[in-house]
C-alpha cells in the first residue's frame, strides 16, 4: 500500500520551515520528469503543468480536484502570476493521475487533493512553473530578435522589445522557446509585483452555468451500460442468495452481478437499471451485521467517558490544579453521524480494455484510487488511467482511504467482463445509506477557575470511532493510539491554560467513517468554543475580552477575533428576542472567527440572521474564492448546527433522502459578511476553515438571548 | 410507445415507457446532461426544467406528462429572463462545484417570467425548493435582485 502520507505533520512543518514570502525570491525549480521540448506539433512544454500552443492559449495543469473551492482559479492565477499571462488566454485541464508529477508536496508521493492543502503545497511549485515558461519565452524573444534578454519586457502575455518595438504573442514565440534550456533557477515575484495574486478575477471552472461542465454523472461513452448495486440494508451484512428473474423480466435489463458489496443490475440506462435493481430479490446474510443504534451506541460513549482514556496531550497537572479551583464547571457533548450528501450522489465509470483499466471519476485521491482499482482488476497502478472530471462535491467523500465506490465500479466492470465501459451511479438513497459518515463522538470538558477567574485547569475527553484506522493514512497520522483527526481543534487549544489535559477513547464498530469538511474541528471547534464561552460568563466577563486575555501569544487568532468583533459591533446593544455570539478556531492553518446573530421565536425555534466572519489563511490569493468559501463553509456547517442527523437502529441507517436527512435551504441561510485579515504569511486553504465556527457561534448567540445552553448538535431549544 | 414534445424548440419523439422520468428520457434518451440527478424524489431541485414555461421536477414528472408539450433545458434556456439570470449568476460569481446551478438558474428564469421583481419572501419561495450543498445561497439571492433589476 501507499506509505508516508501525511496530512497534518507535514503541513505544518512545510509552514514553519517556509519563510513569509520573501522580495524577489530564487528559488531552485526541479521538475521531477521535466518536459522540455514538443508534445504536441509546436507547443512549448517546459514543464508537466503549463503548456503554450500556438494559437496563443496557455495550459495550466491542475493537479487538484476541483469540486467548487476554486482550485482551477486558484493555480492557474499562480501561473498566469508569474507568466505575466493575459487571464484570458489562461485555460485549465484537470492532470492525469501520474504521482511522478503531480504529487501532493504535503502528502509525499502521492497525488490527492485534502486538508486544504491545495494551494499551500502548489504556492511555489506553480509559481516557479510560471516563471520558467516565461523566462524561456523572453529567452526566445531575444534569440529570435537577436537583443539583450533584459530589454524584453512582457505584459499580458504580449513579449516587447522596447527599442526596436517588436512584439510576439506568447503563442507566436512558443516554438522558439520549446528549443531553449529549462531554467535551472529563476526569480520569483516579490508580492508588490503580483498582478492577479491579491485580486478577484473570473473563475476557470467554467461551463457551470450553461450546462457545458461535464461531471462524472455526464460521461456517455459507446456501449456503456448503467449499473445499480443492490447494498445490504445493514452495515456488515453479506449476499445470502439472489433471484435474478425478477429484475430481468424488466425489459431492458441486461445483466444481473453479483459482487462483494452486494448485486449489480446493468441496463443501457438508469430508469432501467433502478427499476430492475428495485424489483431484485436479495436475501442477506446478516450473522455477521451489525447491531448498534444511535441511542445504544451514545450510552456506550458516556459511560466510557467516565473512564480515562490514552492521553493525547498533557500539560502540567490537571487533576491537582482542579483540586484548587474555586469554581468547577462541566459539560458533556453529543454529536450524530453526519452524511456528505454531496449534490452529485457517487458514482464511477469504469473500462477494463487492453491496457489497463480508465476510469472517469471526480477523483480526490488520484493514487490511492489507481491502487485500489489496480488490486480489483489485477494490473499495475500505472495501468489505471483516471481522467479526473469535476466533481458535484465531496467535502471528503471523495477521498476515500478505501476508494470504496471507485472499487465497486471496477467490481462490477470486471464481473461484467465484456470490457463495455460501466457507469455505476448510487441513487440518493443509496449514498444516503451507505456510510462513511463523520463519525458520533461524545465530549466531556472540566475546567477550574481560581478565585480572580482565570483558568488554571481543563480535561478534555473525547469519545468516538478512528477515521484512519486500518486505513494507508494510519502509519502516519495514528501514533500513541491517538487517531490525530479525532482530537484535533482539541489538542491545539490556542488558550493559556497551565494545566491542561487532552485524552482519546476509540471505539470500534462497522459503521464506515470519513472525514467530513473540517474533520475534527467540525465536534472539537463546538464543545471547545461553547465551553470556553461558558468559562467566561462564570469569570464574569465578556466572552469577546475573555478569549484575547487566554489567546496572548497567539496573534492570528486574536486578529480575526478583533475584527469579527469590531466589525459585527460587538458590545452594542441588541433587541429582546436576540442573541449574538461570537467563536474563533484555527483549522488546517488558517484562523477565522464568526460573530452570530440570531432570533429566538416564542415557539423554542430560531432563525440565524445574520454572520460577520474574518479570515486569516495568509496571503488572499483570491479574495472573492476565499469570501465564497466563508460564506459556503458557514452554510455548510449551518446544517449540522440547525438540521442535520443521521442515526442508526439495529445496524441501518433510518434515513434515506432529503426529506429525512434535512440540510438548510435558501431561507435559513443569513445574510454574511466577510473580512480578510491582510496577510504575506504563505497562503493557506480556505475550502474547510470556515466550517466549524459557525455551530459554537450560533449556540452562544442562542445563550446570549435565552440563557439557555445546548450541547447537543443539531441544536434544539426546549419549547 | 413514441411520445412526442418540443425540446429546446426542437421536435423529439422519444420510445420510452410513459412512467420513465422526463429528466432521464432528457439524460440518458436525447444526451442532454445539463440538467442534474440530485435525489429522484422532487426534495432537491438539480433536475429542474419548464415545461411549458413552468418549473417542473424532471426527476418525478413522467415523460407522458410532457407529451405535445415544450420542455426547456439548461442549454435551451435562451429567455431575456434566462439570460438575464445567467449574466447574474456570472456577475456574481455564484457557482461553486455547479451541480445544482442549472436547477437553480431554471428555478430563478421562471420566477423571474412570473414575477418581475421577486421580494425575499417571493425568492424563497421559488428558490427553497433547490438545495445547494455548497451553500452558494447568499449569492444566489442577490443574483436574483441583480437579474430581476436589469430587467426592470
Amino acid at each position: 500500500m501507499v506509505k508516508a502520507m501525511k496530512f497534518d505533520q507535514s503541513r505544518r512543518y512545510f509552514l514553519k520551515s517556509t519563510a513569509v514570502v520573501g522580495a524577489g525570491l530564487t528559488v531552485g525549480v526541479y521538475y521531477p520528469d521535466v518536459l522540455a521540448g514538443q508534445v504536441e506539433a509546436n507547443a512549448f512544454e517546459p514543464n508537466a503543468f503549463v503548456r503554450v500552443s500556438p494559437d496563443n492559449i496557455v495550459t495550466v495543469m491542475i493537479k487538484h480536484l476541483e469540486m467548487g473551492q476554486g482550485t482551477y482559479t486558484g493555480l492557474a492565477t499562480l501561473v498566469a502570476d508569474e507568466m505575466d499571462a493575459s487571464w484570458d488566454q489562461i485555460v485549465c485541464e484537470g492532470a492525469p493521475a501520474d504521482a511522478s508529477k503531480y504529487n501532493n508536496l504535503f502528502f509525499g508521493p502521492f497525488q490527492g487533493t485534502g486538508g486544504s492543502t491545495g494551494l499551500a503545497n502548489s504556492f511555489e511549485q506553480l509559481r516557479n512553473a510560471g516563471a520558467a515558461a516565461k523566462s524561456m519565452l523572453v529567452s526566445a524573444a531575444a534569440e529570435t530578435w537577436q537583443v539583450p534578454v533584459e530589454e524584453i519586457s512582457v505584459e499580458s502575455g504580449m513579449l516587447k522589445h522596447n527599442g526596436s518595438g517588436k512584439t510576439a504573442t506568447f503563442g507566436e514565440m512558443a516554438d522558439a522557446a520549446s528549443k531553449q534550456p529549462v531554467p535551472q533557477n529563476v526569480t520569483l515575484k516579490s508580492p508588490e509585483e503580483f498582478i492577479y495574486i491579491g485580486k478577484t478575477i473570473p473563475r476557470k471552472d467554467i461551463g457551470k452555468t450553461d450546462g457545458t461542465a461535464v461531471y462524472t454523472q455526464d460521461i456517455n461513452l459507446p456501449n456503456m451500460l448503467t449499473a445499480l448495486v443492490a447494498h445490504a440494508p445493514r452495515f456488515g451484512a453479506t449476499v445470502k442468495s439472489f433471484s435474478e428473474q425478477s429484475a430481468k423480466a424488466i425489459p431492458g435489463v441486461e445483466h444481473v452481478l453479483q459482487i462483494p458489496t452486494g448485486v449489480a443490475v446493468l441496463a443501457k440506462d438508469y430508469w432501467t437499471a433502478k427499476k430492475g435493481r428495485d424489483a431484485l430479490q436479495v436475501e442477506w446474510d446478516e450473522d455477521s451485521a451489525e447491531t448498534a443504534g444511535s441511542a445504544q451506541l451514545m450510552q456506550q460513549y458516556r459511560e466510557l467517558a467516565n473512564q480515562p482514556g490514552t492521553p493525547a496531550r498533557n500539560d502540567g497537572d490537571t487533576q491537582a490544579s482542579m483540586a484548587q479551583a474555586a469554581q468547577v464547571l462541566e459539560a458533556s457533548y453529543e454529536f450524530p453521524y453526519l452524511a456528505h450528501a454531496t449534490m452529485e450522489p457517487m458514482n464511477c465509470v469504469v473500462q477494463i480494455n487492453e491496457d489497463g483499466v480508465e476510469v472517469w471519476n471526480g477523483a480526490q485521491l488520484q493514487t490511492g484510487d489507481q491502487y485500489a482499482v489496480s488490486a480489483v482488476v489485477g494490473v499495475n497502478p500505472e495501468q489505471v488511467k483516471i481522467n479526473t472530471l469535476f466533481a458535484g462535491s465531496s467535502f471528503g467523500r471523495r477521498a476515500n482511504s478505501h476508494s470504496d465506490y471507485v472499487v465497486e465500479a471496477a467490481q462490477v466492470a470486471k464481473a461484467l467482463g465484456t470490457g463495455q465501459p460501466v457507469k455505476m451511479v448510487w441513487s440518493r438513497e443509496d449514498d444516503m445509506k451507505a456510510g462513511y459518515f463523520r463519525p458520533m463522538y461524545f465530549h466531556k470538558i472540566k475546567a477550574g477557575l481560581d478565585d480572580k477567574g482565570k483558568v488554571i485547569a481543563w480535561q478534555h475527553r473525547v469519545v468516538g470511532q478512528s477515521i484512519l484506522k486500518g486505513t494507508a493514512f494510519e502509519e502516519m497520522m495514528v501514533q500513541n493510539g491517538i487517531d490525530a483527526t479525532s482530537v484535533e481543534g482539541a489538542t491545539n487549544l490556542p488558550y493559556a491554560i497551565p494545566n491542561l489535559s487532552v485524552d482519546l477513547h476509540t471505539t470500534v464498530n462497522q459503521v464506515p467513517v470519513l472525514w467530513w469538511r473540517a474533520v475534527g474541528s467540525t465536534h472539537t471547534g463546538f464543545s471547545t468554543e461553547t465551553f470556553i464561552d461558558e468559562l467566561a460568563v462564570a469569570a464574569n466577563k465578556d466572552p469577546v475580552e475573555f478569549r484575547m486575555e487566554l489567546l496572548e501569544g497567539h496573534p492570528r487568532h486574536q486578529g480575526v477575533l478583533k475584527l469579527a468583533a469590531e466589525k459585527a459591533g460587538w458590545g452594542s446593544s441588541i433587541p429582546e428576542g436576540k442573541g449574538r455570539g461570537v467563536a474563533v478556531h484555527e483549522s488546517f492553518g488558517s484562523f477565522v472567527a464568526q460573530v452570530a446573530e440570531v432570533t429566538v421565536t416564542e415557539a423554542g425555534k430560531y432563525t440565524v440572521d445574520k454572520v460577520v466572519c474574518a479570515v486569516d489563511c495568509g496571503v488572499p490569493v483570491n479574495p472573492d474564492i476565499i469570501k465564497a468559501q466563508m460564506e459556503g463553509g458557514i452554510g455548510f456547517g449551518l446544517s449540522p448546527t440547525m438540521v442535520s442527523e443521521i442515526t442508526l437502529e439495529n445496524g441501518a441507517v433510518s434515513q434515506s433522502n432529503f426529506h429525512d436527512y434535512q440540510v438548510i435551504r435558501l431561507n435559513q441561510m443569513p445574510e454574511i459578511e466577510v473580512h480578510i485579515v491582510p496577510s504575506t504569511e504563505i497562503p493557506t486553504g480556505v475550502g474547510e476553515p470556515g466550517v466549524p465556527v459557525i455551530a459554537p457561534a450560533v449556540a452562544n448567540a442562542i445563550f446570549n438571548a435565552t440563557g439557555e445552553r445546548l450541547y447537543k448538535l443539531p441544536l434544539q431549544l426546549s419549547a | 410507445m413514441s411520445i412526442n414534445f418540443k425540446l429546446n424548440g426542437v421536435d423529439q419523439s422519444v420510445d420510452a415507457t410513459e412512467d420513465t422520468p422526463l429528466l432521464w428520457v432528457i439524460r440518458d434518451h436525447l444526451k442532454l446532461t445539463g440538467t442534474k440527478f440530485g435525489c429522484g424524489m422532487a426534495l432537491c431541485g438539480a433536475c429542474t426544467v419548464h415545461l411549458d414555461g413552468q418549473a417542473i421536477r424532471s426527476c418525478v414528472t413522467p415523460v407522458a406528462a410532457a407529451k405535445d408539450k415544450t420542455v426547456t433545458t439548461i442549454e435551451g434556456l435562451n429567455s431575456k429572463q434566462g439570460q438575464a439570470v445567467k449574466q447574474a449568476w456570472e456577475d456574481l460569481a455564484v457557482v461553486q462545484c455547479g451541480y445544482c446551478q442549472s436547477g437553480q438558474i431554471m428555478s430563478a428564469a421562471a420566477l423571474l417570467s412570473n414575477n418581475a421583481s421577486p421580494s425575499d419572501d417571493d425568492i424563497n419561495t421559488a428558490m427553497s425548493g433547490n438545495i445547494c450543498r455548497c451553500s452558494t445561497y447568499v449569492r444566489i439571492r442577490k443574483a436574483v435582485k441583480q437579474a430581476a433589476e436589469s430587467l426592470a
